[in-house]
């Protein structure tokens, strides 16, 4: 679209203000992990504060204040009149609490981040989750990318009527599978066993296949024939000149995948009892069900929650953006 | 099965007990099935429309070619990839009534009486909708690549004949990006039908206060797996299989008058 500068500096303005209010919870959210109890629940009417702070203390521990516009340093309240003491300028003086504010410095709360660790067993979620990621991973790239195979590249009576059955099994809401899968799944034996997170993975997922079809519509045909002519079996074909040309697809699935299975909430939360197989996911929302109000140690573990992913976005952003796209577009 | 489970009484250990309809024409006198449906189609009719005119407007915006375009691109996408439970908790206590980022702010510029939010039965629905917005980085995307398609070409023709930029966006942007607005617009019915992880992690599974949040696919799954009514919840389901499918046929059927294609 053709642009003239008064609209170029009020886009400019406009989406610098939607940054900030985008980024503004994620900042938010790294500011409270770093808070002490105290700085978390400030006092009614006091500013929001970004930048986590501690009290600043002198050289032996002791609280330094601000008294009439001086530094002077705490030295504790006097019992009897419920006055404090202070040190000013060598001399002692005494004021009433509200007379006087605290010192602040810049000071980093890691405890919630310790606290957090302890409570939820976080290497053992974490070992959980990435379990599950990497297995589901592997599965829907080998189930999908066969899947996908035979509805691109192989001619079969039905193939496009089944095709467009499993399509529509996109249009079911997920609750409507549920309660057939948990009944199933119970009656297997499987329920409170990472197999019903798993196994679904390898017998391959709508939403990637449809994605991989498309993929290898696009790689012509003649490259197939020539592979026959070479002595090629189909396997060979799907091996050896397919999967390498598909490279960005295959990559744009497994992303979404591990994404999607780093995030779950809803099946882990069905099929899974024990709190020793808890994902980070589950384990987080139990943590905040137990612990309503201990926001430092929640926003410590969301903000490791969040940030690999968020490193991996950034890996990664070609890959991703080319896969909503296609995705979108390409329907 | 699902449809057979509907037809029973079921909790998966006592045997399986046929009630014809029963489950159905219980559903349509149970009080807080009629709660869900409403809080349901609120969300979903006022979070869809609202979540698609702010990914339509910003992936405008981004258009332009403003310098640094990548980098504001990113940063509307990046509450997308965020676990759905990490943004539930994150937001519940940017929603703090008390000592909350929302109503940080709101006193700040002079709002003494912020609403409580979550904790408040008038207030959760729209928190919830106005939460949803910050997720709108996946359909900006879309439109993004929806708005570079559009030829450069018809916006000239366009300047030679006197249009003005709101007569060029309701005559040429719109008609282009039917398509798009189309798929974003049924994707986004069907998640705003299954709304329920944030809220089930918002209000600890429960649809507080005074269902006031209680969603369909929440009551569903209260129904499925806190009462074991399989069969009861199974009804709910195909309900809902129902009304999603009718609602989706019913967008694709008024887009004949609405979605112009490309004719390349």
């Amino acid at each position: 679209m053709p642009t003239n500068p008064i609209n170029g500096i009020i886009a400019r303005l406009l989406l610098v203000a939607a940054s900030i209010l985008f980024l503004a919870p994620f900042v938010w959210m790294l500011s409270t992990s770093l808070k002490s109890e105290s700085r978390i629940m400030p006092k009614p009417g006091e500013a929001i504060q970004w930048i986590p702070t501690t009290d600043k203390l002198d050289d032996e521990g002791r609280t330094m204040v601000t008294y009439n516009g001086k530094t002077a340093t705490n030295l504790g309240r006097d019992e009897a009149t419920g006055k404090f003491k202070l040190l000013l300028d060598g001399q002692e003086v005494e004021a009433w609490e509200e007379d006087f504010t605290n010192q602040q410095r810049i000071g980093l709360h890691w405890q919630n981040y310790v606290n957090a660790f302890e409570i939820i067993d976080f290497p053992r979620s974490l070992r959980n989750t990435l379990f599950i990621c990497f297995t589901t991973v592997i599965g829907t790239l080998i189930s999908c990318s066969l899947i996908a195979y035979s509805f691109s590249r192989i001619e079969w009576p039905g193939r496009n009527l089944l095709f467009i059955l499993v399509l529509a099994t996109m249009m079911i809401p997920y609750e409507v599978e549920l309660i057939p899968l948990f009944v199933l799944y119970k009656e297997l034996g499987w329920t409170g066993t990472f197999k019903p997170l798993i196994v679904p993975a390898f017998l391959g997922t709508p939403f990637y296949i449809f994605l991989l079809r498309q993929f290898f519509m696009g790689i012509p045909k003649d490259l197939s024939a020539a592979a026959v002519i070479d002595g090629c079996s189909e396997f060979g074909i799907f091996a050896h000149v397919i999967l390498p040309l598909s490279k960005p697809a295959l990559a744009t699935t497994a992303l979404f995948m591990f994404l999607f299975q780093w995030g779950d909430f809803l099946n882990p939360l069905v099929f899974l009892q024990d709190d020793r197989q808890w994902t980070l996911s589950l384990a987080l929302q139990q943590f905040q069900s137990q612990h309503t109000s201990a926001w430092g140690p929640l926003m410590a573990m969301s903000t490791v929650i969040t940030t690999p992913i968020i490193a991996l976005f950034f890996l990664t952003q070609r890959t991703f953006i080319q896969g909503i796209t296609m995705t979108g577009l390409k329907g | 099965m699902t449809a057979l489970y509907s037809l029973s009484d079921y909790d998966a250990i006592k045997p399986l007990a046929w009630v014809g309809l029963g489950n159905y024409s219980r559903l349509m006198a149970d009080d807080r099935f009629w709660v869900a449906v409403k809080n349901t189609l609120y969300f979903t009719v006022t979070s869809v429309p609202a979540r698609l005119a702010l990914a339509l407007f910003l992936a405008m915006l981004l258009s332009l070619k403003v310098r640094g375009q990548a980098v504001y691109r990113t940063v509307f996408f990046l509450p997308t990839i965020v676990p759905l439970v990490v943004s539930a908790v994150l937001w519940m206590w940017v929603f703090n009534a008390q000592s909350g980022l929302l109503n940080g702010a709101l006193q700040q510029i002079g709002i003494d009486n912020p609403p409580g939010w979550l904790a408040d039965r008038a207030w959760a629905k729209p928190a919830l909708v106005l939460m949803s917005l910050w997720g709108i980085g996946g359909s900006m995307v879309i439109f993004l690549a929806g708005l570079a398609d559009v030829p450069q070409s018809l916006y000239e023709v366009a300047d030679l004949d006197g249009a003005g930029p709101l007569s060029k966006f309701r005559h040429v942007t719109l008609p282009m990006i039917s398509p798009v607005i189309l798929f974003n617009l049924v994707i986004g019915l069907i998640n705003g039908f299954q709304y329920f992880t944030e809220v089930y992690v918002m209000t600890n599974g429960r649809g507080d206060p005074a269902d006031s949040t209680l969603f369909y696919a929440l009551y569903l799954y209260r129904t499925a797996f806190y009462y074991l009514q399989l069969g009861y919840a199974s009804a709910m389901a195909w309900i809902m299989f129902v009304v999603i499918l009718g609602a989706t046929l019913a967008v694709l059927a008024s887009s004949k008058r609405w979605v112009h294609y490309h004719a390349d």
